[in-house]
């Protein structure tokens, strides 16, 4: 870790601070490709396009936003969908923690910048973490990176949704389960991770027959607390991903 | 009843991102809690894929939407990005649709 202390007057600093925006704004777009693959699906489940867009406004952290309109549009509740999207923004707070102390924000900035704490974000701010200015400026360049192209994306996604129609005739129905599958894919590098999810899985298609819609999944969701109760030493990995969705 | 689910799904999200930002660090930074964390988004997205892929109301079903995501696993196999996978498994579907094959 360079131990480079920078000060906002020298080249070094402006040099760094081009580096950390470009790398934000890089950041940013890629995950574009995500947003337009979830306004399409929003769309597909049958929410209107100013839903699709809240939806990415106020949740604002991706594998949340597909599982709520994954739940939904197989006919869940919308308590069972909001639950589900909740627990799977509980890793959030972990990035949380991680910041609290690299941060330090307070009052207004603490209340504005939790909705920008995602996986890019918190990846980025510690790529910079040797530097307190330049890990401020990270976090706050990439998250506003996001939330906007994210937004964008997700509108530009959305209405191109709703313009093909029927959702079946594309495939959009089986765009859903490659969306989850892909955004899974990352973090099946450990053995355990792949047995949570083989566990899982089979909770919930096991129950899929005897449960109303949407509770299927939240079981599985025990499948992940029985693996931390056992494997609470061994479960690692599963950093923050900048490469994929927020 | 959609934007009672979006409504209560994003207080739940920020909820938990504030409260990472808030809490000392000490109270969260549990081995159990940590294993868990790690595990869920796990879970979820396997539950949510084989849910959405096999899953007709109470029904479990093979039709193309099992084909489409083979071809996103093949997909995922050889490292194509995101919107491929996604868009290779709708293509799929659509194809064997528009064949009458599934």
């Amino acid at each position: 870790m360079r131990r480079t202390r920078a000060s906002p007057a020298t080249p070094q600093w402006a040099r760094r601070r081009r580096g950390v925006v470009r790398d934000a704004v890089g950041v940013g777009v890629a995950t574009g490709a995500y947003g337009l693959s979830f306004g399409a699906i929003g769309a597909a489940a049958g929410l209107t396009v100013a839903q699709t867009c809240a939806t990415s406004v106020l949740i604002f952290t991706g594998a949340s936003q597909f599982a709520l309109v994954g739940v939904l549009a197989a006919g869940g509740t919308p308590a069972a969908a909001a639950l589900t999207a909740t627990l799977l923004g509980t890793r959030n707070a972990l990035y949380g923690l991680r910041l609290s102390s690299l941060l330090q924000l307070r009052g207004t900035s603490r209340l504005v910048g939790a909705q920008l704490v995602i996986d890019e974000s918190t990846a980025m701010a510690l790529a910079h973490e040797d530097d307190p200015l330049a890990r401020r400026l990270a976090f706050w360049s990439t998250g506003l990176a996001v939330f906007v192209l994210w937004n964008l994306a997700t509108l530009g996604g959305a209405l191109a949704g709703t313009a093909l129609g029927d959702p079946e005739t594309f495939g959009l129905d089986a765009a859903v389960p490659a969306a989850f599958l892909a955004l899974l894919w990352p973090r099946l590098t450990d053995r355990r991770a792949r047995v949570v999810a083989l566990g899982a899985a089979g909770v919930a298609l096991l129950l899929t027959p005897v449960a109303p819609a949407g509770v299927p999944v939240m079981a599985a969701a025990l499948v992940a607390v029985g693996a931390g109760m056992v494997w609470r030493d061994a479960l690692t990995g599963s950093a923050t991903d900048e490469r994929g969705p927020p | 009843m959609t934007t009672v689910a979006i409504v209560a799904a994003a207080a739940g999200c920020y909820l938990f991102k504030l409260l990472g930002l808030s809490v000392p660090e000490s109270v969260l930074d549990r081995p159990v809690v940590r294993a868990t964390a790690i595990a869920l988004p796990v879970a979820l997205l396997a539950a949510l894929a084989a849910v959405q892929t096999f899953a007709s109301g109470e029904a479990l079903v093979l039709d193309a939407r099992a084909a489409g995501v083979v071809a996103a696993v093949v997909a995922l196999l050889l490292r194509a990005p995101f919107l491929v996978v996604v868009g290779v498994a709708a293509v799929t579907a659509a194809a064997l649709r528009a064949l009458g094959v599934a």
